[in-house]
């Protein structure tokens, strides 16, 4: 693996990262390198530093410590690259706006102020909504769409973007299983011609379809390698013990696809 | 009833009234909105009352800075307060606009609260600034409770400008308030100036409020900020359509309101507010009773997820 890496591209380079809150430091030297058409999974408990580690790919928190370019430029520039996904969380489900609306501010970055939407646009978010599958609900009200609609709605408006690197924030937190495989399955289709970062506390699902995973916990575990091995996962969730509301699993999968059951990897809150 | 109406508009003062009344409703429904979608209530009422200082500090100007300097002036003859209330207003109220924004924007925690002292302060500078103008006050009560009868021609000029200002720059950045609107963090990651949109949003509320200040009062503001979009956005689940509703929500209970006060010589202010309010309050008790809002809609929503699946395992 490691020769084909090194001709790829790097898009993301996170070089000696230290991040956090003004009391509170939640990351770590942390080191990244993704490169094009990487489709990594960083997981990691509740508390971990995911958040933390998206918001300072997003230029939302600026770094105590260490650098973070995308294709070379710092986040606040480089960001446009990045089609983001939120984490879903509970909102207004009255808010009148349409999914095709939402799909639409994806293409905010590319018009700029005082500039109307053209064909141009209009194209491009309803390629993007067939490639979610939810072209036929455009008009629908997004606060009348199921989770797993939603979430695929959020993913088209990132594609509107036409990103080299998609950045989801737990994207099945809000979904049940079932969905939460159609939305790897389309993750894995969109892989073709984008890069994927995503992360998530969602080991099982999370390994059997990414290319490469990683273990977050104020450190990042990450060898550029689909094994989640014992030892990283020891690694990561080690660390500061307290973080783990139901304990230190000892006992994870051998290799990958397998043993999908270890269920305390997610904080209970 | 009827005779009632034709004889209240033969009077000029009533179709002045009903004029004003039609266009702050313009202003009013297209903002009222953003404040409702956006939550916002409580800094637009933050805004209204720290105008009340500037509503102080006009006639403090008008009738004791002026004359100290231009004794017998015409300026300082003239009974009427004139425009200074109301310039002080407005610059008192984008005043709080931008600070309260800003106060928002920088510091994470507490926000509501600095807003509430800004309102307060805000209020009190207007208390002590009327306290210390000597002679003529009388019509002071119409900024707090409204005297849509009492506006002038040269208001309704000033309404019409502020009017066309709102409805242009919502016009020019509309996709932009949209977005910051549903999804500020979105917008942030897209590059959009995301604090000086908001900026502009309270400014805009800060006219709004201004226009209302004539009709309703500053203490009233609030609800006719909000009521008509509220009831616009239980029927209507698109933001422009949403905003064409509350306009025509607001000009039907200024209307209204305003013969009602007419008929039975009630405050003219408050008629509007309470015709807006039961409104309001037939129209949550109709969605109650069709269910729309808290039992159907949900359902359909929940119906549309496989209901044999488990709960997914990672939810807390």
């Amino acid at each position: 693996m490691g020769a084909s890496v090194s001709e790829r591209r790097e898009v993301i380079s996170i070089r000696n990262l230290w991040a956090g809150y003004e009391h509170e430091q939640v990351l770590e030297d942390v080191n990244l390198s993704v490169y094009e058409g990487d489709f990594i999974g960083l997981i990691g408990p509740n508390g971990g530093g995911k958040t933390t580690l998206v918001k300072v790919l997003l230029g939302l928190l600026p770094p105590m410590r260490g650098e973070v370019r995308i294709l070379g430029q710092p986040v606040k520039k480089g960001r446009r690259y990045i089609g983001y996904v939120p984490q879903i969380v509970e909102f207004d489900r009255d808010f009148p706006v349409s999914v095709w609306e939402v799909t639409r501010m994806g293409r905010l970055g590319r018009r700029g102020l005082l500039r109307r939407f053209n064909a141009e646009d209009e194209a491009i978010v309803a390629r993007a909504l067939r490639e979610v599958d939810l072209l036929e609900l455009r008009d629908r009200p997004i606060g009348e769409l199921s989770g797993g609609q939603r979430q695929r709605a959020y993913i088209a408006r990132a594609l509107a973007s036409e990103p080299e690197i998609l950045l989801l924030d737990e994207p099945t937190s809000s979904v049940d299983p079932q969905v939460s495989v159609s939305i790897y399955e389309l993750l894995e289709e969109l892989n073709a011609h984008a890069t994927i970062l995503l992360i998530s506390h969602d080991v099982s699902v999370v390994s059997s379809y990414v290319k490469t995973v990683g273990c977050l916990n104020r450190r990042l575990f990450y060898h550029n390698d689909r094994q989640l091995t014992p030892e990283m996962l020891e690694q990561a969730y080690q660390c500061p013990i307290d973080l783990i509301a139901h304990g230190v699993p000892h006992r994870v999968f051998a290799e990958h696809g397998a043993g999908i059951h270890e269920h305390h990897l997610e904080e209970g809150a | 009833m009827i005779t009632a109406l034709l004889e209240a508009l033969q009077f000029g003062f009533m179709r002045n009234a009903l004029l004003v009344g039609v266009l702050v409703s313009v202003a009013t429904g297209i903002i009222g909105t953003f404040v409702v979608v956006k939550r916002i209530v409580f800094i637009s009422g933050g805004i209204a009352h720290a105008a009340y200082g500037g509503i102080g500090v006009g006639y403090y100007v008008k009738y004791t800075l002026l004359p100290l300097f231009f004794a017998g002036s015409v300026a300082a003859t003239n009974p009427r307060p004139g425009y200074y209330p109301i310039v002080g207003a407005t610059l008192f109220s984008l005043i709080a606009a931008a600070i309260m924004g800003l106060v928002q924007r920088r510091t994470r925690q507490r926000a509501d609260t600095i807003i509430g002292v800004l309102w307060a302060i805000g209020m009190a500078m207007g208390i002590i600034f009327v306290d210390q103008t000597e002679g003529y006050k009388a019509d002071l009560m119409s900024y707090l409770f409204g005297s849509i009868l009492a506006v002038e021609r040269s208001e309704v000029i000033l309404i019409l400008v502020l009017d066309a200002i709102i409805v242009a720059v919502v016009a020019l950045f509309y996709k932009e308030l949209l977005a910051i609107s549903f999804d500020e963090t979105f917008a942030t990651v897209e590059n959009l100036p995301v604090d000086a949109i908001y900026i502009v949003l309270l400014c805009l509320i800060a006219l709004t409020v201004v226009m209302l200040m004539r009709v309703v009062g500053l203490i009233l503001v609030i609800a006719m900020l909000t009521i008509p979009a509220a009831i616009a956005g239980q029927y209507v689940r698109d933001m422009r359509r949403m905003m064409v509703w509350a306009i025509g929500l607001g000009m039907a209970f200024t209307v209204v309101g305003l013969f009602l006060s007419y008929a039975w010589n009630l405050t003219s202010g408050a008629s509007i507010i309470l015709v807006a309010g039961v409104a309001y309050l037939i129209s949550l008790a109709a969605a109650r009773l069709r269910g729309y809002r808290w039992g159907g809609r949900e359902a359909r929503v929940q119906g549309r997820i496989a209901p044999t699946q488990p709960p997914p395992e990672g939810e807390e």
